[in-house]
């Protein structure tokens, strides 16, 4: 049987090939993109409200499907794979961190494994593993109810349970934006550090700029729909377009009204 | 001779009446859940459609009870003077708040949850019965509660089409003109309404606190 991670000796993790997907009103959301997400990367999805980051993510998992054009996912287009088996080869994170309530956290991070149908005692191990990892001690944290976390907290149980099932792409629809700055720096930091050392494929949403440059290998920046341009975080600061200045405009006075760089 | 007396004396035939009063209530809400929580589940993602069969509920509700035993008395198959029209009346009482309640505790369950369990790979039964429904449970215990509230309640109209039930009791003490035969009829049925409304209130309250 054919898994996601089997594909991988093709290239790209994900290629958008002039896709477009327009609401049944006719609206188009996201218009010819093309964009390519190399295997290992850390691509960031930047926009304002209304430019399409999420709609391109959601197109990644088949939560939506394009109205024309194609994506490859592990060098299929994702039309051919099974959408259930897709997206457990995905994980996403999402911002509220979606925790299913009465569900323990060692449940919520089980999920994907559970529907695997992994054997008991290895969901166990994985469960623990992975708690570990995103820095909440197991014996503490297992047994509790997502009622019972932080807001940190509860985005950290969100990461284990999308890496639970080991997936080689890992969606992220600001994960950190509805957290205080100092839980968010934290977990940036902390994710980056994960990032590099895991070698997922990460695609990234957020309208933050200074979260951006600080997390990503490119942005792509997105603009009613459009991609605009593709940038390395250096180049970025020096591209010429005004959608970037405004931007970069940005990035100045959060820092100035913050007083933090 | 005192109202205790006279139910002791008469316990038997008070006993077999309440049976056949739970008997009628336990079949009708069987028949309205059956129907009323898969078509609940089927019209949560049409809401024309939901609109549409719950305003039909809506109105069958307000028609008044012997009333709605009257209509359905001449009707061919399922009318005619007995337990069965009365059970088809109930049934068609209890539906309108169990699937009301279906659709809505579906419905309000958040959304970001419901979107992170399709995108983490569950197929839609796996987020209907793992995920909604244990999230809907609390709203659609409310609903069978009130569900059940009518039935024992309509129950006792039911013996004036001579379905039984303890409204014997209320329809013979109201043609002898007699307090006693009323009131035997009267309390065990509102017993029999408090003792279910509090067992499935204290259920739904256990299961909200998980």
């Amino acid at each position: 049987m054919s898994s996601l991670s089997d594909g991988f000796q093709v290239g790209y993790a994900v290629e958008f090939r002039a896709t477009t997907f327009r609401l049944p009103s006719g609206v188009a959301l996201i218009s010819n993109l093309n964009l390519s997400i190399a295997q290992g990367e850390t691509l960031i999805l930047l926009g304002r409200s209304g430019s399409g980051k999420t709609t391109t993510l959601k197109l990644i998992n088949r939560l939506l499907q394009p109205t024309e054009g194609e994506i490859f996912v592990a060098g299929r287009p994702s039309a051919s794979w099974d959408p259930f088996q897709l997206r457990r080869g995905i994980g996403y994170v999402i911002q509220d961190a979606g925790l299913f309530p009465h569900w323990t956290v060692e449940r919520n991070v089980g999920l994907v494994p559970h529907l695997e149908r992994w054997p008991e005692a290895k969901i166990q191990d994985r469960v623990r593993e992975m708690l570990s990892l995103v820095g909440l001690p197991p014996d503490e944290f297992a047994t509790r109810r997502p009622s019972g976390l932080s807001g940190g907290q509860k985005q950290r149980v969100g990461v284990a349970r999308a890496l639970a099932a080991d997936p080689p792409i890992l969606l992220m629809d600001e994960p950190f934006g509805a957290l205080d700055p100092i839980t968010r720096a934290d977990l940036q930091r902390e994710f980056r550090a994960l990032a590099q050392r895991l070698h997922k494929t990460i695609v990234f949403v957020t309208h933050d700029v200074r979260e951006a440059l600080f997390l990503g290998t490119r942005i792509a920046l997105l603009d009613q729909g459009r991609l605009v341009g593709v940038y390395a975080p250096a180049e970025f600061l020096k591209a010429s377009e005004p959608e970037i200045h405004a931007f970069v405009a940005s990035l100045d006075s959060g820092a100035a009204s913050e007083g933090v760089a | 001779m005192t109202w205790f007396e006279f139910m002791m004396r008469n316990r038997a035939e008070v006993l077999e009446r309440l049976i056949e009063h739970i008997g009628l209530v336990g079949a009708s809400m069987a028949i309205s859940l059956l129907i009323g929580l898969p078509l609940g589940v089927a019209l949560v993602p049409r809401a024309k459609l939901q609109r549409w069969v719950v305003g039909a509920a809506n109105v069958v509700q307000t028609i008044p009870s012997l009333a709605l035993f009257g209509f359905l008395i001449p009707v061919p198959w399922i009318g005619g003077v007995g337990a069965s029209t009365a059970i088809v009346a109930l049934s068609l009482y209890a539906v309108l708040p169990i699937l009301r309640n279906t659709c809505t505790g579906i419905a309000e369950v958040d959304p970001a949850i419901v979107e992170s369990a399709r995108g983490m790979g569950m197929t839609p039964r796996q987020v209907l019965w793992q995920v909604q429904l244990p999230l809907a449970a609390p709203v659609l215990l409310a609903g069978i509660r009130v569900a059940t509230a009518i039935c024992i309640g309509v129950t006792t109209i039911a013996a004036a089409i001579g379905a039984g039930g303890l409204g014997v009791f209320i329809f013979r003490g109201l043609a002898m003109v007699n307090n006693q035969v009323i009131l035997a009829g009267a309390i065990p049925a509102a017993a029999l309404a408090i003792a279910a409304d509090s067992g499935l209130g204290f259920f739904q309250r256990s299961i909200a606190k998980r």
